[in-house]
């Protein structure tokens, strides 16, 4: 992989043998050698998480599709009678799996921010980036399907909503909604192809991974300081540095995680979701999960249903296309203290979105002040500010980013990752520390 | 600065997360009731499940369906009949309580439908054989199955107890309440085109079709504990929690193990990397 010259020697007689057969161990041991950037934060620690994640969702998920009938009359009944209440720590598991999936969401989002800040979509990690958009996206899909499955009214409603979307789209609207429905309204089928994509993705997601991490050895790691690494003093090799690392970074994280699972296991979900689908009844609110609110908000900001539909999925697209976006040449946003503003004030208008797509959209934000209407909403309601911050969304891709590259004056630059360590008081002698020798 | 201002936004969004969808808000406020399985180590009342249990038979369950659970499940580990000399199936309470129910059958010889009386192993009957005969029976309106009830519902065993205890409330001056429904201030609903009161707000709350269920001494409690309004209330609701959550005793006891063990394994992981890092400038 890319620069990196194999290490591995192989010790015993078999070894040698597989070794000219299939390199498998040298692959390993080369992954676990692989030189990695001395000065990675916990903010770098989001790749592993999200590996334990997808694991856990998929060991998790195939215990559960053991125990679980996809049809509409045995979903429900088979999840709350069957999995929650019989089946030996069913409970456990799918307490595991539910609040798992949004653990899941929670790391990618930081994941991403992390990337965003300090610009690890930058040339030469366009195709990694890309590839994490692609598997953002099949978190999503994947996600929304694993939702339905419970058969609950929020799973049958939200079903209905999102699958309705596609309808939006003119000629072949009708046909790709009664596609994915399997017939003409949310039902049976629909229910069993969910299931049978839901089971099929997450193994999608695990291959295009395996193309993310491959994609990441070709450039190596990029770094909080955006600096490229220029020699092997910048480096410590990724076993044992930062496999503790990342492992202490798992163990917290499963805190957090246990947390939901042993004591709010249905802090995340919703209500309506323990009654057992019912087309004729639709639920007071219509609720997606908190993970795709955001995007709720967008596309409920916007009157014109396709339209909507279009800036839902342009607010995705805005990720991809984002590498060539940016016209700073400065990676970092520790040395661009301008677009950093911007970039908080963006999350404030994601977190913003999020809030108002768990709101009616008519909901006001002061209380009891009445403004004007304008475009089919009063100016103090959630969708005037879904409107507003969808408005900076698209702006700080759009507008923001491609013209302060070209006219930020960016804080200079370390010539190289190691010299802000350097100037570290705890930094030792430069070289002595790669040496393996000084492990502990 | 990054790091202060990620972790407020995470926490944030942890929050608006954990607040539920004010869908609810047109509901008056739940009353306020101390559980005994509130915190993260509080368990199940079993004494108090019993006579929930009385209550769900006596009173609830002549409209009510409980049809996730088995006779076998009063006698699982945290159930109201729970006795750790006897298995769920064995248990001479549960067979007791599951005799008196008659369980419709085929029968196996003449292959006519029957009804035998129940063993621990099947579940609480329905009182209407289907949803049309439920709704004929009710003014139009299904009583929801109890299994999950206080899963179901915004604010769980406090809501379930607002509703049950509070029908002592008089409707508001200028609400018309349709034929077969009740006032219930902390139903959600909208009940402002029944309400004219000019120059008065429009009561909170909504209608239920279900007529007060409790009145002092509806039951007689086994225990001795007086039957008032407020003891029935509180036990039927906390019957419906374990009814909705039946593993929670198991999942904080496991739970308890499983915060000990991760805080113990972060610092062994942690006191690892301090020693890997030790000498190593980053």
């Amino acid at each position: 992989m890319s620069d990196h010259p194999s290490t591995y020697q192989p010790n015993s007689g078999i070894e040698r043998w597989l070794d000219t057969r299939l390199p498998i161990i040298r692959f390993g041991a080369d992954l676990m050698s692989f030189p990695t950037p001395r000065n990675l934060n916990y903010w770098y620690t989001f790749g592993a998480i999200l590996a334990f994640c997808l694991g856990v969702q998929i060991v998790t998920g195939i215990v559960l599709a053991m125990h679980y009938d996809p049809s509409g009359v045995g979903a429900f009944m088979s999840v709350q009678r069957g999995i929650m209440r019989d089946v030996n720590y069913g409970w456990l598991l799918r307490g595991i799996h539910a609040n798992g999936a949004s653990m899941f969401f929670l790391a990618v989002y930081l994941h991403i921010l992390r990337g965003l800040y300090y610009g690890s979509y930058k040339a030469p990690r366009e195709v990694l980036w890309l590839l994490g958009c692609v598997i953002y996206v099949l978190m999503m899909a994947t996600a929304f399907m694993g939702y339905v499955l419970p058969w609950g009214q929020m799973s049958f409603w939200g079903a209905k909503v999102i699958t309705s979307l596609f309808g939006a789209f003119p000629v072949i609207g009708k046909p790709l909604t009664e596609l994915l429905w399997g017939g003409f309204a949310v039902d049976d089928p629909t229910l069993t192809r969910f299931f049978s994509l839901h089971y099929l993705l997450p193994f999608v997601i695990a291959a295009v991974v395996a193309l993310h991490i491959w994609a990441l050895h070709v450039p190596g790691n990029a770094n909080p300081t955006g600096v490229e690494v220029k020699s092997k003093s910048d480096t410590l090799p990724f076993h044992p540095y930062y496999t503790v690392k990342d492992l202490f970074a798992i163990s917290v994280f499963m805190i957090l995680f246990a947390v939901f699972v042993f004591y709010m296991p249905e802090a995340l979900g919703k209500v309506d979701n323990q009654v057992m689908a019912d087309p004729l009844k639709t639920p007071a609110q219509i609720v997606p999960e908190w993970y795709l609110l955001p995007f709720y908000a967008i596309l409920r900001a916007i009157p014109d249903k396709l339209t909507g539909v279009l800036a839902l999925a342009g607010a995705l697209g805005m990720l991809f296309i984002l590498p060539w976006l940016d016209t700073s040449k400065v990676r970092s946003m520790r040395y661009r203290p301008q677009y950093r503003l911007f970039f908080f004030i963006w999350i404030v208008a994601c977190a913003a979105l999020g809030w108002c797509g768990s709101q009616e959209p008519d909901g006001q934000i002061l209380e009891g002040v009445k403004t004007f209407t304008l475009i089919d909403a009063d100016l103090n309601s959630v969708t005037w500010l879904s409107r507003f911050a969808s408005i900076y969304y698209f702006a700080y891709f759009l507008v923001i980013t491609p013209v302060l590259g070209l006219t930020e004056k960016p804080l200079p630059v370390p010539d190289s990752l190691y010299t802000p360590v350097l100037s570290h008081p705890a930094g030792a002698p430069a070289g002595a520390a790669a040496a393996p020798e000084t492990k502990g | 600065m990054l790091r202060k201002i990620f972790a407020a936004a995470t926490l944030a969004g942890l929050v608006a997360m954990a607040a539920p969808a004010v869908a609810g808000s047109t509901r008056e406020t739940l009353k306020e009731v101390h559980w005994s399985f509130e915190s993260p180590f509080g368990q199940y009342d079993q004494a108090q499940l019993q006579r929930g249990f009385k209550i769900y038979k006596e009173v609830c369950s002549a409209c009510h369906s409980l049809n996730q659970i088995a006779f076998r499940n009063l006698g699982d580990k945290g159930g109201p009949f729970w006795n750790p000399k006897y298995t769920p199936n064995d248990n001479p309470v549960v067979k007791a309580i599951a005799k008196d129910y008659q369980i419709a059958d085929i029968d196996s010889d003449s292959g006519d439908a029957i009804k035998r009386p129940g063993v621990p192993a099947d579940y609480f009957p329905s009182p209407f054989s289907n949803a049309a005969a439920a709704r004929a029976a009710n003014g139009g309106a299904v009583p929801p199955d109890m299994s999950l009830l206080a899963a179901a519902r915004e604010g769980g065993p406090a809501y379930i107890y607002s509703v049950v205890t509070g029908d002592g409330t008089d409707a508001p001056a200028g609400l018309t309440i349709p034929d077969g429904k009740y006032y219930d201030p902390w139903m959600s609903g909208d009940v402002s085109s029944y309400f004219k009161n000019p120059g008065h707000k429009v009561p909170k709350g909504g209608f239920i079709a279900m007529p007060p269920p409790l009145i002092a001494d509806r039951v007689t409690y086994d225990d001795g504990t007086k039957a008032t309004i407020e003891q029935e209330g509180k036990d039927i609701s906390a019957f419906l929690q374990w009814a909705s959550d039946p593993h929670m005793e198991e999942r904080k006891t496991l739970g308890l193990s499983v915060m000990i063990f991760l805080f113990l394994f972060s610092g062994v992981i942690y006191a690892s990397y301090r020693t890997i890092w030790r000498n190593v400038g980053h």
